[in-house]
């Protein structure tokens, strides 16, 4: 059998779908922007490539669903999903536009910065806990507004 | 919901390699088993959330590890058939990572003496010639990271506290200790895992982490590892204490009463 050849614009439309599916933990922000689709890859049968975030993440098998779903809903139910764990998952893949949406949502953002507080942008912050409310987050307070924030962790 | 109509249980890895793989797994089970016994129950909320958050990352490693390992030998239908139905002498993870909450300081010593080791563990499987494992290794120190600065840090904290809690410290030391030799102990399995370029040696490393743990317990109030006549081994062998009698009762129960038993 030969490989069908996979048009751009069917890797394009897969990937525009693909950007519909939301974080189920961080409905602001795509899997897309969030760095775990890897790439379409072209065979047969052609194959989404995802890396999981953690690898004890309960979302991951979610986010394994609602990918199902939703290629199979736009007759894509002969693409599969292949999972990559190397190179393992980076913040460094989640896109900068969703560091803005991940700010208005109210979680500071990864990076090399001070961590700062989402709603008052103050740097006087505490770290309450490395480990929040779900494993790729630290737990933070503000010490100026005095409200707790999550801080997405550099990982 | 499903139940299989017969009986389905797990069988004995026959080749060397995934007898080392189910070492693995076993470990990070069994510990991330014992940590989650704590959820809803650790001295404030951030530690509850720490200590799920550890053992996630543990069961997590431990799935990828059951799955891999499937895909090399048949030894059962499914990760949960190979990780839930075995005999007590069928596990073989160490015996330090089934030893009881006792309090806080034996929760996170455990963990200190644990992590450090499993980090040197896991670098040797870096270059491994089984792929995917070598993948599982570099996803799961990223983690590890992690769980060597929460434990290090509790250990400095409480070591270095009240009375108290440098007392309670001490005894955890004084309880765990003998079951660190185990973590490097060479045999056949381990051997044949290193001429089949599984793995590299990382037993050689056990007196460089003697050094650095004996340096982080000094740092914290100036703890000293107590003088152990005989290391106490037997996890490898199968050869267990009661402590994981009473994990595997509570963490197989679904699995032996409806075997097959799916959500
Ligand atoms: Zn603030």
């Amino acid at each position: 059998m030969v490989a069908p050849e996979l048009e751009p614009e069917t890797s394009n439309s897969i990937l525009t779908l693909l950007s519909e599916v939301m974080d189920p933990e961080i409905p602001v922000i795509n899997i897309v922007e969030l760095g775990i689709v890897r790439g379409i890859e072209d065979g047969s049968p052609p194959n989404v490539i995802i890396t999981p975030t953690y690898v004890g993440c309960p979302a991951t098998d979610m986010i394994h669903e609602m990918i199902r779903e939703k290629l199979d809903a736009h007759g894509y139910d002969h693409v599969e999903i292949k999972n990559q764990l190397s190179p393992a998952w980076t913040t460094e893949w989640i896109t900068k536009a969703a560091h803005e949406k991940l700010r208005k949502y109210g979680i500071d953002p990864p990076g090399a910065h001070t961590p700062s507080c989402p709603r008052c942008s103050s740097t006087n912050t505490r770290l309450i806990s490395e480990f929040g409310s779900t494993p790729c987050k630290s737990l933070h307070a503000c010490k100026d507004c005095l409200e707790p924030f999550d801080r997405f962790k550099c990982h | 919901m499903n139940i299989a109509e017969n009986y389905i249980g797990a069988t004995t890895p026959s080749s060397p390699k995934t007898a080392y793989m189910l070492r693995l797994a076993d470990n990070a089970l069994i510990l991330g088993q014992r940590l989650s016994e704590m959820c809803g129950h650790a001295p404030e909320m951030e530690l509850d959330l720490a200590l799920t958050n550890i053992s996630l990352d543990l069961i997590g490693q431990a799935k990828l590890l059951f799955e891999h390992i499937l895909t090399l030998e048949d030894l059962a239908p499914n990760a949960d058939v190979l990780a839930l139905t075995r005999p007590q002498d069928q596990y073989t993870n160490l015996l330090l990572v089934a030893q009881p909450n006792v309090d806080f300081a034996h929760i996170v010593l455990r963990q200190y003496l644990f992590s450090t080791m499993q980090k040197i563990q896991y670098e040797a499987l870096l270059g491994s010639s089984d792929k995917t494992l070598a993948a599982i290794a570099e996803k799961s120190l990223k983690e590890i990271a992690y769980h060597i600065r929460f434990a290090k840090s509790w250990v400095l904290r409480l070591g270095d506290g009240t009375p108290e809690s440098s007392e309670r410290m001490a005894d955890a030391l004084d309880c765990l200790w003998r079951f660190t030799g185990e973590m490097f102990e060479r045999d056949n399995i381990i051997e044949q895992a290193e001429v089949s370029g599984l793995s590299t040696d990382f037993t050689s490393s056990y007196e460089d982490w003697q050094m650095e743990v004996k340096d982080g317990l000094a740092e914290a109030g100036g703890l000293v590892a107590p003088e152990v006549g005989q290391m106490i081994m037997g996890g490898h062998k199968g050869q267990h204490d009661e402590h994981l009698g009473h994990i595997l009762s509570d963490m197989q129960f679904m699995q032996l009463r409806h075997p097959g038993l799916q959500w």
